[in-house]
Parts: C-alpha cells; sequence; structure tokens
C-alpha cells in the first residue's frame, strides 16, 4: 500500500472516531431535553403560585419593602450569570457572557459599578482569565441544578442585596440575572432581567390566573413578604437555572448534529481521495509493467 | 361546593384535588378554611397540612415553611419540602 493512500485511511479512522463521540453525545443531550423541559414544566406551578403571591402583596399592602423600594442613588448592581460547566455547545455559554457583558455596559452608562456572580465554569474561567474581580461562583451543576443549588446563589444574592450599598462595599443596589431562555428546541435566547427591586405589576399586565382578590395577610402584610421575596428569589433563580439547562443541553444537541454531519462530509471525501489514490497506484503499477514488458519485448527483439 | 386544593413544592405539584376542609399551622396557630373563606395569605411553620376530601377522608401532609393562599375557593399551598 502507498504512502498516500496509507495517510488517508489513518485520517478517515481518526474522523470517524470523532464522529463516533460526537454522536454518542448528540443522542444524550437530546434525551436529556426532554427531561429538562419536564424539569421547568414541572416547577411552574410554584413559580406561578409565588409570583401571583409577590405581585398581590407588593400591590395591596403599602409596605415600604427593602425589596421592593428601589434605591433613590443606586451605586453598585449584581449581575448573576448562568453559563455552562462544559464545552461543546456551540455558542450557548458565549451568549450568556456576552448578554452579560451588554448589561454591565448599560449598567456603567447609568452610573453604577457592577459586581460579578458566575454560574458554570464557563464564565467562571471567562472573569478569570480577563482577571476580573467575582464576587461569587458556582460550578458543577450547570446541566442538572437542584433546588438546593439555586437556594445557595440565592442566599448569597438577597445578602448582598439587603447590605447597605452606601457603606458595605458587598452591598448592591440592584440584581441582574442572565439566563438563556428556553423557547424551543431550535430557539434559546439568552436573556438579561431585572430582579431585584421588583418591578411591581400595578400595571394591567396580565397575572397568571386572572384578577388579584384583596388578599388578608397573616400575620402582616410586611412579615408575609419579608417570607415571600427570599423564596421569590429562589424560585426566579431556579427557573432560569432550569431553562438554562435546558437551552444548555438543545445547545449541544445542534452543535454535535453538525458536528457528525461535518465528520460525515469529511469521510465522504477522504473516501473518494483514498479510491483516487488507489487507482493512481493502480494505474501506476500496470504502466510499470507494461513499460517493463515492453523494454525487455524490445531488448530481446535488437539483439536477435 | 368545594375547595379546590393544590399542594405544590418547587420541583413538583404534589399533590391536587378537591377537598371539604383544610387545616394548615400559620405563625399565628392553627387555621382551618371551609368553602367559602374570605382571601387569604398567610405564612405557615413547620407541621403538618390536613385535607380533608369531600368524601371525608383525609389525607396528611408535613412542610417545613411556606405559604398558604385562598381565593374564591381555591386554596394553594406552597412549600420547599412536603413529605406525605
Amino acid at each position: 500500500m502507498g504512502a498516500q493512500l496509507r495517510i488517508y485511511r489513518r485520517r478517515m479512522r481518526s474522523v470517524k472516531a470523532t464522529k463516533k463521540i460526537t454522536k454518542a453525545m448528540e443522542l444524550i443531550s437530546a434525551s436529556r431535553i426532554v427531561k429538562a423541559q419536564q424539569r421547568v414544566t414541572a416547577s411552574t406551578p410554584y413559580a406561578n403560585e409565588l409570583t401571583r403571591a409577590v405581585s398581590a402583596v407588593a400591590t395591596y399592602s403599602s409596605t415600604n419593602h427593602p425589596l421592593t423600594t428601589p434605591s433613590e442613588k443606586p451605586i453598585r448592581a449584581a449581575i448573576l450569570i448562568i453559563s455552562a460547566d462544559r464545552g461543546m455547545a456551540g455558542a450557548y455559554s458565549n451568549n450568556a457572557i456576552k448578554e452579560g457583558e451588554q448589561l454591565a455596559t448599560l449598567l456603567k452608562e447609568r452610573g453604577l459599578q457592577t459586581t460579578s456572580y458566575l454560574v458554570g465554569r464557563k464564565a467562571v474561567n471567562y472573569y478569570r482569565f480577563r482577571n476580573r474581580a467575582i464576587a461569587g461562583s458556582w460550578s458543577g451543576f450547570s446541566d442538572n441544578p437542584t433546588y438546593e443549588n439555586a437556594k445557595e446563589v440565592a442566599d448569597a444574592l438577597i445578602i448582598a442585596f439587603l447590605a447597605d450599598a452606601q457603606t458595605d462595599v458587598a452591598g448592591v443596589d440592584e440584581i441582574h440575572i442572565v439566563f438563556t431562555e428556553f423557547e424551543s428546541m431550535m430557539t434559546q435566547n439568552a436573556q438579561a432581567k431585572r430582579m431585584l427591586p421588583l418591578e411591581v405589576v400595578e400595571s394591567a399586565a396580565p397575572v397568571p390566573g386572572g384578577l388579584l382578590p384583596m388578599y388578608e395577610f397573616e400575620p402582616s402584610g410586611e412579615k408575609v413578604l419579608n417570607a415571600l421575596l427570599p423564596r421569590y428569589i429562589e424560585a426566579r433563580v431556579f427557573n432560569a437555572m432550569l431553562q438554562s439547562a435546558a437551552s444548555e443541553h438543545a445547545a449541544r444537541r445542534r452543535a454535535m448534529k453538525s458536528a457528525t454531519d461535518n465528520a460525515d462530509e469529511l469521510i465522504k471525501s477522504l473516501t473518494r481521495l483514498a479510491n483516487a489514490a488507489r487507482q493512481a497506484e493502480i494505474t501506476q503499477e500496470i504502466s510499470e509493467i507494461v513499460g517493463g514488458a515492453d523494454a525487455l519485448a524490445s531488448a530481446s527483439a535488437g539483439s536477435e | 361546593m368545594a375547595l379546590n386544593v393544590e399542594l405544590v413544592s418547587p420541583t413538583q405539584r404534589v399533590w391536587s384535588g378537591e377537598a371539604s376542609f383544610v387545616s394548615a399551622r400559620t405563625i399565628d396557630g392553627d387555621l382551618g378554611i371551609l368553602p367559602g373563606h374570605t382571601p387569604l395569605f398567610g405564612v405557615l411553620v413547620d407541621g403538618a397540612v390536613t385535607i380533608t376530601g369531600v368524601d371525608g377522608g383525609t389525607t396528611d401532609f408535613k412542610v417545613s415553611g411556606g405559604f398558604l393562599s385562598v381565593s374564591n375557593n381555591r386554596v394553594s399551598i406552597l412549600s420547599e419540602s412536603i413529605d406525605s
């Protein structure tokens, strides 16, 4: 076997091995999307009820709770970015990080300082590489977050929010969250949203479940709000994490599908090249034999 | 007339169905809900939630903290952990 042919065969083998890996990852992600989607659906009743309750309390009680009242002179804002732990998911993490950068620019234009809270190794590495300050980071659960994970993150955010930003460098006046919304299998959007202070729904925006009744609060509006808001933030963070996880799987599936397709194409073109090389070898051998036989024939004809 | 009860945790809807009576423990003490209750929002403490079904049978759940909201004969109980 000629050298050229051997090289083509070797490359084909390596591409085939890669294709097996990407194909497997594609199938795994495809099956996990479904599970992740189900978890998003399962968590919606809780999130909806909480949203409804928070809107009701914030609308009907006249308490001036720190969690609902915007600071008059905000100086610092926290940004929570939810990214992936692993790569191989196309532009998934990059999109979230970029959205976060845009948000940071926007906040800086408003004259605010920003502190970063990061979920997922990709975002952490991005910030480490650029030597940026990280106020808090969590990783290891991006593809399958639990409520406990969300609680941990939310607790850190609430503590930072309750600290007085005017005197404490760890305190923040606003909390923004950047996550990837799972719209459908094909569409996922990186989004930035303000979590705190709450944008109280006093407008005619539809509240899930219809009109809000005049609630009686037990023990009191303010105490209910105190107990309610941390849970609300946790639920929001949890929901964002679940959606991001579903988006991550969808992004990975798409990236791995195109990698598999590309490997297929590469194998096809390498097969063509290898066939051509083999044919060229055969042709050369034949012409060598024919040429050799010719030379022998003419040599023996000349000697007679 | 019956109450429409839902028990939800962050990860799933634990129980839902009709009931004639719901009792739970709030910060201020035990609370019973019958059909036609005025809209209420309460903070629960760790304890038992008892649901009496329309047929008279009872179901008990243990919740650790959480909230109870009542409006239009709809009772929803939200808690981080609900055990039956």
